[in-house]
């Protein structure tokens, strides 16, 4: 019984050293986590600040003609004299934007599972979607609005094409990215090919998913806009466009300033989620460098 | 139930591929009884691995047979515990939802899996880190969350991988004198390949030798030490140098031939 107690007392001293090696699993408190952020996130928010005082020193100096570039006293009170307006087509455009980019994702998911399935599949559809992808979305955009009229239905379709690239192939690699041996121990418990996919295979793929969903979110309202481009009575694009014809700049800047929050809102929605949904992928990247706000 | 827990006969296995044909075993025959532990050692690409493989239905034979306790094995086998080199976690359970992923798959009843759970993360030293996430845990830690996830069934063969491969000298040897243990505990026949010659030496009742391309076995060496084995002193008897020259000697030789 020596070998027992020797090793026991192994194991403890092993324990031992590494107890301070597990990472704190208590999540930090609302304060702290606001600290780390602005730490971490300052530099951007400076950057902004500074840019945003160029644009109302080079206004407020009169180096360039307000018609030209507006301050941004005047951008904002386009917005201001008008928060309806705004609020209409603004959210006229998320509408078109979240629409789009949620059938992106069911699509886009379910086609990624299928191919992954099926080799046969993959090989008839993949060239299809990369065909999808290269043509230009502009260019088959009034095609879109000959079909579909001038409702919501070509702005969403332009916003699902733009965006459902990123999903199909991120989620396609992420199913594939499985460890084999994991399959392969899958196996030997008896795991039905339903099991395998929602307990292991599934999972290992999001991670995956996400980064290319984040690059879907800010596609998504470049393709709504682009539908809106083409033709529409509403939406950021329409009022773009509008401003343009009446070479009001102050409201198409309003309308540039609002859309780039949009896409930038939804991407930190999107990354918000990965936290919620991934802590155990979130907090391992957190170990490297972190690469977003 | 007769006879052997393993049973490899006359085994040939050839990979086909496009370029060209490989034979990574050929006519390999070998018996394990129930409860022995036997190691397979050789040089890299001999085919180690692919004998673990046999056994558990992962890999057909192109020639010959292989049976688990006289049955012949067509397809992946659910009576068997099988740990890799990598201890391929999910990374989003911890360890002990690790370790229960067995029980799930095979649908096992809850209360009877926690309850051998348990079991087993107190045999192997993983108490207090069954919260853990895999990355949170060193290599000695994840490679034991693999091994009770790997004995959770209470399987009648053990399947080892060179599963001590990627840990540093010193968890290696801590972990051989617990694999020990635990395999005393558990009475579970054990099938381990390895690189290391003391490692078979120390753990095992029977040490396989394979030789290279095509693997064939070059010998087989009981190993004639007590049942009873402190990590230092076993290290020390003239058996066990005499085991692991031999073994040395052998490989060399084969790996001369060449």
């Amino acid at each position: 019984m020596v070998t027992h107690t020797q090793s026991a007392r192994a194991g403890q001293r092993e324990r031992a050293g590494e107890a301070s090696g597990v990472a704190e699993r208590s999540g930090p408190g609302l304060g702290q986590r606001l600290g780390g952020f602005l730490e971490r996130s300052w530099r951007p928010f400076a950057l902004l600040a500074a840019l945003f005082v160029a644009w109302w020193g080079v206004t407020a100096a009169e180096l360039v003609e307000p018609y030209l570039v507006p301050s941004p006293g005047n951008t904002f009170d386009a917005i201001a004299v008008r928060p309806e307006y705004f609020w209409e087509h603004t959210w006229t455009t998320t509408y078109e934007t979240v629409l789009g980019f949620v059938i992106a994702i069911a699509v886009g998911v379910i086609a990624a599972v299928a191919m992954v399935q099926s080799s046969t599949l993959e090989k008839t559809l993949y060239p299809l979607l990369l065909f999808a992808q290269v043509i230009p979305k502009i260019a088959i955009a009034p095609l879109f609005v000959v079909w579909l009229g001038f409702g919501l239905g070509p702005k969403i379709l332009v916003a699902v094409l733009m965006a459902f690239f990123p999903v199909v192939i991120s989620m396609v690699t992420g199913l594939k990215s499985v460890d084999p041996e994991m399959l392969q121990l899958s196996s030997t418990m008896g795991a039905k090919s339903g099991q395998t996919f929602w307990k292991i295979r599934f999972p290992a793929s999001l991670p995956h998913l996400f980064s290319g969903l984040k690059v879907a979110a800010t596609m998504a309202v470049t393709g709504a806009v682009v539908g809106e481009f083409v033709g529409a009575d509403a939406g950021l694009g329409f009022v773009i466009l509008q401003a343009n014809g009446n070479l009001d700049t102050p409201v198409l800047f309003a309308g540039l300033l609002i859309m780039s929050l949009l896409g930038v809102l939804l991407f930190v929605i999107v990354e918000w989620l990965e936290q919620l949904l991934l802590p155990w992928h979130a907090s391992r990247r957190d170990e490297g460098a972190s690469t977003t706000l | 139930m007769a006879g052997y827990a393993v049973e490899i006969d006359d085994v040939t296995v050839r990979f086909r591929s496009k370029k060209r044909d490989v034979t990574a075993l050929a006519d390999v025959t070998m018996h394990v009884e129930p409860g022995e532990f036997v190691s397979i050692v050789g040089p890299s690409g001999c085919g180690k691995s692919t004998l673990l493989k046999l056994s558990s239905g992962l890999l057909p034979a192109s020639k010959g047979d292989v049976r688990l306790f006289g049955e012949p094995v067509n397809g992946p086998r659910k009576d068997i515990g099988y740990v890799f080199q990598k201890a391929a976690l999910l990374e989003w359970r911890s360890a002990r939802k690790n370790i229960l992923l067995q029980a799930e798959m095979r649908k096992m009843p809850a209360k009877e899996a926690a309850a051998r759970a348990d079991e087993l993360i107190e045999m192997t030293g993983l108490t207090g880190f069954e919260d853990a996430l895999p990355h949170e845990l060193s290599g000695g830690m994840q490679q034991r969350v693999a091994l009770c996830r790997a004995l959770l069934h209470r399987p009648p063969v053990l399947l080892m991988d060179e599963p001590f491969g990627a840990l540093d000298a010193l968890t290696r040897e801590q972990m051989n004198v617990e694999l020990r243990r635990i395999w005393q505990e558990t009475g579970t026949t054990v099938l381990l390949v390895t690189h290391s010659i003391a490692e078979a030496v120390y753990l095992s009742d029977q040490v396989v030798m394979i030789s290279a391309r095509p693997g064939t076995v070059a010998g087989v060496v009981d190993v004639n030490l007590p049942v009873e084995r402190d990590y230092g002193p076993t290290m020390a008897e003239p058996e066990f140098a005499k085991a692991t020259r031999h073994i040395r000697d052998h490989l060399g030789a084969a790996t001369a031939a060449e």
